[in-house]
């Protein structure tokens, strides 16, 4: 299966890369070469198993709806790079 | 060309519990900002959620109040997007296996029971807040992650809606169920319950649907029927006018009561869910399901159709009385206490407790008498101690000092006046006073019957029971 430049720089988009377009024709060639490594399990007969999502058998794993405490803002804070009046602050996302 | 809507509604609800989702932050609502977080619900490397057992049976609650397909196993999934108020990228939420599907909610409109199909109910976190200073010295946008992760119910109907009757019926039967089971506080205002409309049109008698609209950022039931209304109206004049409707988001614009378009949405694909891995799968066993069934309450439109049989109320008592669940809930507390008809106690919430809700702006709960004070003046009424003019007056008094209404009534001299002997006199005395009267309606004009009524009511004071005053006058008309 092979990516088209396209579909890499639409991918690249959803994941927020910046790719020069060297760096794009290089992925679509590596990243073709994944999806054909992988397709292999498409020879693999699956009539009749059920899909999951885990290798293991461990379910229902809950917690108690009991507080523990939170962090101080401060420290919550502490590696944005930027904040005002308590709040994190990125670029304005509406016009 | 006539057009038909079609109205389907993607519905959110923050569940009431006291800590989020996947970690034990507090969820208390108006917090300072950006103090109930900490490194699980910030998206910090290495760390692992864990699902708050609460918050999935909230919603296992109401995937079975919807009459959902429940499947033995269901997972979370992983939604992926930008945005700043979502730290780690990507919002658990559940894509493969919902909690709940094929589901439906039976509303009564007009009187009659509609049925409005649920595709799915699923279980997710909820994103941050964004605020966007409006002052020029601050081009940025503000964010404050406490609500990050709050538990949100997502409910998703078929477009089974076909006008704002149907809308409106929709979203309050629904926020009762959400009320009544308690999943949920629906505080709109503070953005804990939040509907959102899609609506597209398609000539009748078409079976394919037309380009769906969505609207965001409705504020309350109100605003969505103004919304949808805007909608079908805009859309209609559009079609008419021959233009193409794309498929989009529009945003609700409550001041100026229209809808104006948003970012294009990025088609579902775009979303690419996968499996959650830092989650297992929940088993939901017969068990399980049977236990947490059996702590439903008796819910909206079953508890109407009973009010109906059970109290011999009409439909429109029934739906008005179990509209809010608080209020059914006051009104089935004065049938306890007794002392009145479960009709005449109806009629005093339907129509005075009501009105001074209305009229104060104020919730059930903060009415200020208990219902032993209703039923207490449903009584007196019905006993004939005070007729509804002076009840209504009585009735005015108690909610404004939370007074006993007997009391009032005996303070005030209110009693209704039925000794018979002391009406006659009265009769009497009238009778002999207004002879010409009597000659009249000996003569055939019923209107002269009222005209004696009148002196006898005010000689009284407005205090005789007019029951009897008539049977009284009736009585000695064939005699004399
Ligand atoms: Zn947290």
């Amino acid at each position: 299966m092979s990516l088209t430049r396209k579909e890499v720089e639409w991918i690249a988009h959803l994941a927020r890369l910046e790719l020069t377009e060297e760096m794009a024709e290089k992925m679509a060639g590596q990243l073709s070469q994944v999806l054909d490594y992988i397709a292999k399990l498409d020879a693999a007969d699956t009539a009749g198993v059920e899909p999951m999502s885990h290798s293991g058998s461990l379910c229902n794993v809950f917690r108690e709806d009991v507080p523990s405490p939170s962090l101080e803002r401060e420290a919550a804070l502490r590696n944005a790079p930027e904040q005002s009046a308590g709040y994190f602050r990125v670029p304005r996302v509406i016009e | 060309m006539k057009y038909e809507a079609v109205i389907g509604a993607e519905v959110h609800a923050e569940l009431a519990t006291e800590t989020k989702l996947f970690c034990g932050c507090p969820t208390t609502f108006g917090a300072p900002p950006n103090t109930q977080t900490c490194p699980v619900c910030l998206g910090m490397p290495g760390v692992l959620p864990v699902m708050n057992r609460k918050a999935f049976e909230c919603a296992l609650k109401i995937a079975l109040a919807l009459n959902c397909r429940v499947d033995e196993i269901t997972s979370f999934d992983r939604k992926n997007y930008y945005y700043p108020d979502l730290p780690k990228n990507y919002q658990i939420s559940q894509n493969h296996r919902n909690l709940g599907r094929e589901g439906y909610l039976d509303i009564v409109v007009d009187g009659a029971l509609k049925r409005v199909n649920i595709w799915n109910v699923h279980l997710e976190e909820d994103a941050g807040k964004l605020v966007h200073p409006e002052s020029s010295s601050d081009s940025g946008t503000l964010v404050d992650l406490n609500r990050t992760g709050t538990p949100l119910l997502e409910i998703v109907s078929a477009p089974d809606m076909r006008n704002t009757a149907e809308v409106e019926a929709f979203m309050k039967t629904l926020r009762n169920i959400l009320l009544y089971t308690g999943v949920s506080d629906c505080k709109m205002q503070e953005g804990r319950l939040r509907f959102e409309p899609s609506i597209s049109l398609r000539p009748v008698g078409e079976q394919t649907l037309g380009a769906r609209v969505e609207v965001k950022n409705v504020g309350s039931i109100t605003a969505v029927v103004k919304a949808v209304e805007y909608e079908i109206e805009r859309q209609t004049k559009a079609l008419e006018s021959g233009e193409k409707l794309p498929q989009e988001t529009r945003l609700w614009d409550d001041r100026l009561s229209r809808t104006a378009s948003m970012r294009r949405k990025e088609t579902s694909a775009d979303y690419r869910y996968f499996p959650e891995p830092d989650l297992v799968e929940v088993r939901i066993s017969e068990e399980w399901q049977a236990k947490v069934r059996g702590t439903l309450p008796e819910l909206p439109v079953a508890k109407r159709l009973r009010f109906q049989k059970s109290f011999g109320l009409g439909d429109y008592e029934a739906a008005v009385l179990t509209d809010d669940k608080s209020f059914a809930d006051y009104y089935e507390a004065c049938l306890a206490i007794g002392g009145a008809s479960p009709k005449a106690i109806a009629n005093w919430m339907i129509n005075d407790v009501l009105r001074h809700l209305n009229e104060q702006r104020i919730e059930m709960a903060q009415f200020p008498c208990a219902p032993a004070r209703v039923a207490a003046l449903a009584g007196l009424v019905e006993k004939g101690t005070i007729g509804l003019g002076t009840a209504r007056e009585v009735f005015a008094e108690m909610v404004a000092a939370d007074r006993d209404p007997a009391e009032i009534v005996k303070s005030k001299g209110l009693a209704q006046i039925s000794d018979e002997s002391f009406i006659l006199e009265v009769v009497n005395r009238v009778l002999a006073a207004n002879a010409k009267s009597v000659a009249d309606y000996k003569a055939g004009k019923s209107a002269a019957f009222n005209a004696l009524i009148g002196p006898v009511m005010r000689e009284t004071k407005g205090k005789a029971n007019p029951q009897v005053v008539r049977q009284l006058l009736e009585k000695r008309l064939a005699e004399s």
